[in-house]
């Protein structure tokens, strides 16, 4: 089963209403994934810091792991605790340190993501709770994706929901099973590509960030998944201003789309779609199997 | 019927599952022949299982099965059909104004299914006797395992049209991307032509040349155990 979710900002004006449009719609969709939930957010963000998404145990001082780092490196760094996730922002250039000193000063902290405007965040729990524990409605930023776990291939854990990242200010919610995703890994680890879970998804995730490392555009890389990866999947994909779909060529995992010049939605069911504003005169379609579907923001 | 004697209902007040067990503790010869459901929103279920010969009329996009194992109502909806709309009706007339998502009519054994737009994959799955009418498109492996009943699309059909077939007709007027294992074009007689057109007639679809279609079916070669099938 599983639910997934996407919202693609057209229009800066309902910027501020991005996290609020999110939540309701995995809110309706804690039915398909009861088991774990989770979301990347494109928020605000400025050229030459870049956002480490951590994760700890409930109660860690954020504030306090900044200013420890912060001592370490010798230059600011700046946190934001939201429930067991915490955002550190660092100058873009101390991205490789920060995350070596992460090691030593606070190695109960888990990397979850970076990006210079993605923040990550995924619990284990109903939906809709876990949504509320991080204040997903009162984020902002421009485009997001989220999903509704109903766990098949691997363990119920946080490590183990999605979004996954990769590489900076990608990520990816997965609705399906891959079945050669054990091969895909040791092809990908032979490249020097880190996997911290046996989670097929996960496997997408680095498959697609491969692929860009390698010069491929979002929509190469996606179209690339169609011969490389193989068993059920809808895939929604995130970077910093791009959004993406893909469904394989069975297409046995639903999908649905809406369209206004406001915004593009996706939604595995329509009733999670049925709050986003002006949805009623919505373009609504089902994507097509086997074909790549692309936004991107104009710079 | 009079339109001010309509049964009005809004799920957006009223739960799914009282409006589901009104519909369903209705006599045949009830004098509520006429429902209207506004709000469906997206939900799943709605309108299933209903046994009697009343009209139910939802406006707006419904989620999976709806109208599912139909018998003798006739439900409109003003919107689009998630998965399985109208799976396994029995008989009366399912009518869709805008596309359908996957498995439209699944294994619907009579009675008619009318899509305004396009059905995505698997339209007619197992169908077991239903005559389902697109007036858009069909995905792919539309009527896989088909038994009885027609298959009707005005536009083009996707991958594997008719994927182990065992019987049921097709009639597709525009192009078959392919056609699945033992299916295969037939001849279109004026036998076939005068039963399109009735049927044709009968889901109210006028000005279409009966001519146009092209007519599929069962090749028979998989209805018995052939050891060179073996892998």
């Amino acid at each position: 089963m599983c639910g997934i979710v996407g919202l693609f900002l057209k229009d800066s004006k309902l910027e501020p209403e991005l996290g609020r449009l999110m939540a309701e719609m995995l809110g309706v969709l804690c039915d398909r994934g009861p088991d774990s939930a989770g979301f990347a957010v494109f928020g605000p963000g400025s050229t030459g810091t870049v956002k480490l998404t951590v994760r700890g145990e409930e109660g860690t001082d954020f504030q306090e792991v900044a200013r420890r780092l912060s001592e370490t490196l010798g230059t600011g760094i700046s946190a934001i605790g939201r429930h067991t996730h915490g955002i550190l922002t660092v100058p873009a250039t101390r991205e490789a340190e920060l995350k070596a000193a992460l090691r030593t000063v606070a190695p109960e902290l888990a990397l979850v993501g970076a990006g210079k405007r993605m923040e990550l965040y995924k619990e284990v729990g109903r939906p809709d709770l876990v949504a509320g524990k991080f204040g997903l409605d009162r984020m902002t930023g421009t485009h997001g994706i989220g999903h509704t776990r109903m766990a098949t291939e691997s363990a119920v854990t946080t490590d183990g929901a999605h979004p996954f990242s990769t590489g900076l200010d990608q990520c990816l919610v997965h609705n399906g099973s891959l079945s050669n995703h054990n091969a895909v890994r040791r092809d990908l680890r032979r490249d020097g590509f880190d996997f911290a879970t046996d989670n097929d998804s996960e496997v997408a995730a680095g498959y697609l960030t491969a692929r860009m490392h390698k010069g491929a555009s979002l929509r190469q890389a996606l179209t690339d998944a169609l011969t490389d990866l193989d068993g059920f999947y809808t895939f929604v994909v995130g970077t910093e201003s791009g959004f993406g779909v893909l469904r394989d060529p069975i297409a046995c995992k639903p999908a649905v789309m809406a369209e206004t010049d406001r915004y593009v939605a996706f939604g595995s069911e329509y009733r999670a779609l049925v709050g986003l504003p002006g949805i009623e005169a919505a373009k609504i379609w089902e994507p097509e199997p086997a074909t790549v579907y692309f936004w991107e923001r104009p710079n | 019927m009079s339109a001010d004697r309509a049964e009005i209902v809004d799920l957006a007040t009223t739960p799914l599952r009282q409006l589901n067990q009104a519909l369903h503790q209705l006599r045949p010869d009830t004098n509520q022949t006429l429902w209207r459901i506004a709000n469906p929103r997206g939900r799943h279920s709605v309108a299933v299982g209903v046994d009697v010969p009343v009209t139910i009329e939802i406006d707006g996009h419904v989620g999976y099965y709806c109208a599912g194992m139909n018998k003798q109502a006739t439900v409109t909806v003003n919107g689009n059909a998630g998965v399985g709309v109208a799976e396994n009706i029995m008989s009366g007339t399912v009518h869709v104004k805008g596309d359908a998502s996957q498995s439209a009519g699944a294994s619907g054994c009579g009675g008619t299914l009318i899509i305004d737009g396009n059905a995505s994959a698997r339209c007619g799955i197992s169908m077991k006797g239903v005559d389902i009418i697109v007036k858009g498109s069909v995905g792919h492996m539309s009527a896989f395992m088909a038994q009885a009943g027609s298959l009707i699309v005005l536009g083009d059909a996707g991958e594997s049209l008719g994927d182990s077939i065992y019987e049921a007709r097709l009639y597709i007027r525009g192009a078959v991307q392919s056609l699945g294992a033992d299916c295969i074009e037939k001849p279109m007689t004026a036998h076939h032509k005068a039963k399109l057109a009735k049927k044709l007639a009968v889901a109210g679809v006028a000005g279409v040349d009966v001519g146009a279609f092209r007519r599929y079916g069962s090749a028979r070669r998989l209805y018995h155990f052939h050891v060179d099938n073996v892998y």
